[in-house]
């Protein structure tokens, strides 16, 4: 054991340029982790400008055309730079070859290309950024898009060239999923989070070819005037919208899967408990993918749709909440008589658990036509998103990266620190969050940076617990990051919390640079705490 | 630990166990980029199918603008090259470098004819003005009456441009397996860069057996 602290992926090999080109999907997942949190802290930095300007209803922080720039950037920022790449990138890319027992990835050069086509589309966002920034909102609804004079295109050319980064790691994964598993882990005994990997990517690969087509065709009939947006030159702006949705809705679900995976693991190791209903949520998650599809036009129930469409749509709508449900239910009752322990990634799945419900029930409401077309385009809309992404899939990062960082780098946080900031983010996101859903109730539109008088009571408590919030989130990714500089001496062994999946049972902590010393051997199931015994190593 | 053993062929990487097992991984890769693809020119298909849908009688007359025997030759020297691609890797399958290397080249030179006869419809249709949106002057008289014969020519313009688009970066990687095939790096023992490109390649060839039709053909 102690010879395999002295050589890690970490420090061997050594040098500047070994990180660089790297084919270590460990490595690279590293590299993802730290560009996502920082672009994380960016887009975090505009929500907080937001709420300072919504603090109260008259423009006293910042303009109107910034505050529209603002709120472009940091939906822009958060989904495309931040959640889409970064819990694939850096906690897939970390996990999935160790917990399918594989030396890496199925093309590793892949690999590192993704990386370096995701931080070249970066460029793009930043120069966005520097350059005056972009202010059609993240969805860039037609045809304001190809009107507006801010900085559309090397907006949307970033997130055309990202996309091909998410396809290729999508495809990496897959064939990952497909061909790299050992002998005798079988499809039924893959740990839950790579059949989320595995739904994410399924949908990432087919999906986002559809968005980089869009964004061409915007691109396209900016230069061009093609006239397929168009409608002076006989084009359809909702054409525009479908296409959007038709990648965008099921982009949610690229942002929501592995999160449900990270739950899924976080909740039987906690507990030490066989996860309820395995298939259940395993098939759940390939209907979500699935069903995702069909569904892109509830986001466009405004829009001029027929009432035959909206029925349909709003009908298969509710069918998302099936599975989901299932997730759901099997999660609470797998912690249901277990030894449920409450370490910090497990406090952060419990606030999943709550959070994510009320996002979920609240899209329930969304799904109906007759609420939905009241509450359209107002806060409601605003704060249901935020329950599902940050209440469910941050949260849940949060949760996951508690969870593996004793794994990944071999030193173990702060615990009370960790405790607190969870409490602090549970708290300061619903106080956040809630007061925007009555908001919406009330009718006060979203992307305003000014607001009538009788809103200020509401959006200054928002603005408050944003604070907490902010806060929360930075303390507890500075503990995380803090315990790994100063190389703190608590060692947390190869299995802290006593997980049953390969990347505890079988390599140190950190891992070795090739994974496993030797050929992992499956000994047992993912979670069969009802058969084996397995210790913990950190008490 | 490494599984380079001596014996282990040059090609193997050496995060795979096995020479069948990397085969295998790349195949199902190629299949499912294959997938994205198709999902690319998708939505351009929708876009065609909306409009078309949206115009019926202009995408009747307009279709009549573009040069039929020039898209029947286009799709002739395409399915050869489709051809001529599966020999190459037929006989690199039978360890016939030479062989393989001649049909690998007259693929390549039939992508060039593509292009070539693509170019001459394109430099036609910009001399005369039927370009898509805004460029669009052609003003004959079988246009006249027409309602945004422009939006025919921007979806002929865009599927066909990214479809040659892809003809050009086939040539490319055809031009690779030239390189490679000559300098011995492919033999029947390895050839699996040859048969990804080749399906891919199949791809390109398929996608315009789409086009051709829906573009020059149906009225």
């Amino acid at each position: 054991m102690s010879e395999n602290i002295k050589q890690n992926y970490l420090n061997h090999p050594k040098g500047l340029m070994s990180w660089l080109l790297t084919l270590d999907h460990k490595r690279i997942g590293l590299m993802y982790l730290v560009s996502g949190i920082l672009f994380f802290f960016l887009g975090g930095l505009l929500a907080l400008v937001m709420r300072m300007e919504l603090a109260a209803p008259g423009n006293d922080f910042i303009s109107n055309d910034t505050y529209n720039n603002v709120y472009t950037l940091h939906g822009a920022i958060m989904i495309f730079l931040f959640i889409i790449p970064a819990i694939p990138g850096a906690l897939g890319n970390i996990l999935l070859p160790l917990m399918v027992g594989a030396k890496d990835v199925a093309f590793p050069r892949l690999n590192l290309a993704s990386f370096y086509i995701y931080s070249f589309g970066a460029l793009f966002a930043m120069y966005t950024i520097i350059n005056g920034g972009v202010d059609t909102g993240w969805t860039f609804y037609t045809p304001y898009s190809t009107q507006s004079t801010s900085n559309v295109v090397p907006m949307t050319l970033g997130i055309f060239i990202i996309g091909f980064s998410s396809i290729l790691t999508g495809l990496n994964f897959i064939a990952t999923v497909h061909k790299m598993r050992i002998p005798g882990l079988t499809w039924y005994k893959l740990p839950l989070f790579v059949w989320a990997l595995y739904g994410t990517s399924l949908v990432q690969i087919t999906a986002t070819p559809v968005l980089a087509i869009t964004m061409v065709l915007l691109m396209l009939e900016r230069f061009l005037g093609i006239g397929i947006f168009d409608p002076a030159l006989g084009g359809d702006p909702v054409l525009y919208q479908h296409f959007f949705w038709f990648y965008s809705h099921p982009a949610v679900y690229i942002m929501i899967l592995p999160a449900f995976g990270i739950i899924s693991e976080i909740i039987p190791v906690h507990s030490r408990k066989k996860i309820w209903g395995y298939k259940f949520i395993a098939y759940s998650t390939l209907s979500i993918a699935f069903i995702g599809f069909l569904v892109w036009g509830h986001h466009m129930f405004t829009s001029g749709q027929s009432v035959f469409s909206q029925i349909v749509f709003s009908f298969i709508t509710y069918f998302v909440g099936i599975p989901t449900g299932v997730k759901i239910f099997s999660w609470i009752l797998t912690m249901y008589k277990g030894q449920v322990s409450f370490t910090p990634p497990m406090l952060y799945a419990l606030s999943f658990l709550f959070l994510f419900t009320i996002g979920g029930l609240t899209g329930i409401f969304l799904g109906a036509v007759a609420l939905d077309i009241h509450l359209h385009d107002t806060y409601f809309v605003v704060a249901h998103f935020h329950y599902v992404m940050q209440g469910g899939t941050i949260v849940a990062f949060l949760g996951g990266l508690h969870h593996w960082w004793p794994k990944s780098f071999g030193v173990m946080y702060n615990q009370t620190i960790a405790k607190i900031c969870a409490f602090g983010v549970f708290l300061g996101f619903n106080g956040t969050f809630f007061p925007q859903f009555l908001l919406g109730l009330r009718g006060m539109p979203r992307r305003y940076a000014t607001y009538s008088e009788k809103f200020v009571e509401l959006h200054s408590y928002s603005t408050f617990w944003s604070g907490i919030l902010g806060i929360s989130i930075f303390i507890a990714i500075m503990n995380l990051f803090w315990s790994f500089i100063k190389k703190n001496k608590v060692d947390p062994g190869s299995n802290p919390w006593g997980g049953m999946t390969l990347e505890w049972t079988h390599t140190s902590s950190p891992p070795h640079p090739h994974n496993f010393e030797e050929e992992p051997v499956l000994e047992h199931g993912p979670y069969d705490y009802d058969k084996v015994i397995v210790e913990k190593t950190y008490k | 630990m490494s599984n380079h053993n001596p014996d282990a062929p040059k090609h193997l990487k050496h995060y795979f166990t096995n020479v069948d097992q990397q085969y295998e991984t790349s195949k199902f890769a190629m299949w499912a980029f294959i997938l994205t693809e198709v999902l690319t020119f998708a939505g351009l298909f929708v876009a065609y199918i909306v409009f078309r849908s949206w115009y019926p009688d202009m995408f009747v007359d307009a279709h009549k603008l573009l040069d039929v025997n020039k898209g029947l030759m286009n799709t002739i020297v395409l399915i050869t090259s489709s051809l001529t691609m599966a020999l190459a890797i037929w006989a690199i399958q039978k360890n016939n470098r030479k062989l393989s290397l001649i049909m690998l080249i007259a693929t390549f030179v039939f992508a060039f004819c593509f292009l070539g006869i693509k170019f001459l419809e394109y430099s036609h249709k910009f001399e005369v003005g039927q370009l898509p949106g805004e460029y669009y002057f052609y003003m004959g008289p079988e246009v006249v009456h027409l309602n945004n014969p422009h939006i025919f020519f921007s979806i002929y313009f865009i599927m066909t441009g990214l479809h040659g688009l892809h003809v050009a970066i086939g040539m490319g990687l055809i031009a690779w397996l030239i390189y490679a095939t000559y300098k011995g790096n492919l033999s029947s023992e390895y050839y699996t860069p040859m048969e990804m490109i080749g399906i891919f390649w199949h791809l390109v060839d398929l996608i315009w057996i789409y086009l051709f039709p829906l573009f020059y053909l149906i009225g």
